[in-house]
């Protein structure tokens, strides 16, 4: 099978993730999720990948010179990566006590929280178990994987402004899409 | 329309099947194979990358052309044995070391490829003496990094550092991309440019080939 979806997520406590996000100590002075985590209600750390299968199968559609085959499946192999991360996120916050409105999920490398933090993370969560490994320089292999933290809380703990330091160089702003349809959710 | 014009529009359209036929008669007809490239399948590719940068049309239409493109190479290859190709430049290109994102780097070389550039692609992984090896070794006019980390930008700073010491710097150009990069962390670590995407890899090999 080209894609052999598999993940992992494991609830964790407010002070337990402290550590987890203060990781190397490395994240910039403020970031978004420093002040969510701490007013959450649920928190888990989780992991994801598509396996090694697709990107061998995106290399093999290079190297036999079908580039647009092989670029199509590369960008619908990544959107799958996401869709699996939600799929987790939705698990999660099934399984939950009621008491929350609303959910979100963050990754290392993203919004102020330093890439680095993916080696506490692999640390506690050890997402080996589902053949995900983790490279000196904070890279996951299979190249089709995402790890973070699912946060579960009331919606306006979710909202925040975009005005972070390292906001003025954010080309995607996908914050202000994920902070809508949280507004969204009844 | 002559062959070549037909050659040109049927590799815009990026159909494969009509440019290897096409390939094929014009070198039945005799016509150099030099000729064939550059005015043929090259001015074909140049309409494909002036389109894409006006937005007319979209990368996998210019991913279809470079297919047919390569599949016209090999037609041709034989028939170029000890000729030299006029080239529009060299550049060896790789990801850098601690890094295994390639399909930015492999888009980059195909578009440069597209446009008349000889591309000696290391693929990923790349340590800095292979980059500066092999652009020393083969004369290279670009040294060309990506990264798409921030833990793996450090790395291009090394291999311009390498290329200080080898005294290659100023003489082989540095050209730096990936989603983490911007402008400022390319002019501070020393590298001649940094490109947001294929087009302006292109464009800024052009500058430097042509100054
Ligand atoms: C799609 C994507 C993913 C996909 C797959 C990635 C892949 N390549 O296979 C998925 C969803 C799996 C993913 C996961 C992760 N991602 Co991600 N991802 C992206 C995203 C949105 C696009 C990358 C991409 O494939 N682009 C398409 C290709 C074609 O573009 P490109 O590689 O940039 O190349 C173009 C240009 O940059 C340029 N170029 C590139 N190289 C070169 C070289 C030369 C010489 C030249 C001239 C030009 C040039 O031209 C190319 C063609 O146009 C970027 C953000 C972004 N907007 O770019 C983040 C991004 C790369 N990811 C990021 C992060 C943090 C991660 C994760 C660590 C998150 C996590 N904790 O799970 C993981 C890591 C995965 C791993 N294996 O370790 C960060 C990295 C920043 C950092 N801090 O280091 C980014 C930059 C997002 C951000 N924060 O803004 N990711
Ligand atoms: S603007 Fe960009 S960097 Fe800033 S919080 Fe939103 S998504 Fe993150």
């Amino acid at each position: 099978m080209l894609a052999a979806p598999r993940s992992v997520f494991m609830e964790i406590t407010r002070r337990d993730f402290g550590a987890v996000f203060e990781g190397e100590g490395l994240n910039d002075s403020e970031a978004p999720l420093g002040g969510i985590y701490e007013r959450s209600d649920g928190l888990a750390l989780f992991a994801v990948t598509l396996g090694r299968a697709v990107s061998r199968q995106i290399t093999d559609l290079f190297d036999s010179h079908e580039y647009a085959a092989g670029a199509m499946l590369d960008s619908t192999a990544s959107e799958s990566a996401e869709l699996a991360a939600t799929s987790v996120e939705r698990t999660f916050v099934s399984g939950l006590d009621a008491g929350f409105e609303a959910s979100m999920s963050f990754s290392p490398g993203y919004c102020g929280w330093h890439i680095s933090a993916q080696k506490k993370l692999f640390e506690t969560l050890q997402p080996v178990d589902i053949g995900i490994t983790l490279t000196d320089t904070f890279l996951m292999q299979p190249l089709k994987s995402i790890s973070g933290v699912i946060v579960a809380g009331r919606k306006e703990i979710f909202i925040f402004d975009d005005n972070f330091e390292f906001c003025s160089t954010c080309r995607t702003r996908t914050c202000r899409d994920r902070m809508n349809a949280i507004k969204k959710q009844v | 329309m002559d062959i070549l014009e037909e050659l040109s529009a049927s590799l815009e359209a990026g159909d494969t099947a009509a440019v290897t036929r096409l390939t094929t008669e014009a070198v039945a007809q005799g016509l150099a194979p030099e000729i064939i490239t550059g005015h043929g399948l090259v001015a074909g590719m140049n309409v494909v990358g002036q389109k894409f940068k006006a937005h007319e049309i979209f990368l996998p239409d210019v991913l279809l052309a470079a297919r047919a493109m390569h599949a016209a190479m090999e037609i041709l290859k034989p028939h170029l044995v000890g000729k030299q190709l006029p080239t529009a430049g060299k550049v060896v290109i790789g990801t850098v070391q601690g890094d295994l994102h390639d399909i930015g780097k492999n888009l980059v070389s195909i578009m440069l490829r597209g446009a008349g550039f000889e591309v000696i692609d290391l693929g990923k992984d790349v340590a800095p003496e292979r980059f500066v090896d092999e652009a020393e070794k083969t004369g290279a006019d670009a040294i060309g990094m990506s990264a798409l980390l921030t833990t793996t930008m450090p790395m291009m700073k090394e291999v311009v550092a390498l290329a200080k010491k080898r005294g290659l710097y100023g003489k082989t150009r540095i050209l730096v991309g990936g989603a983490p990069l911007t402008a400022e962390y390319a002019e501070e670590i020393g590298a001649d440019a940094y490109c947001f995407d294929g087009t302006s890899a292109v464009d800024r090999m052009r500058e430097f080939a042509g100054g």
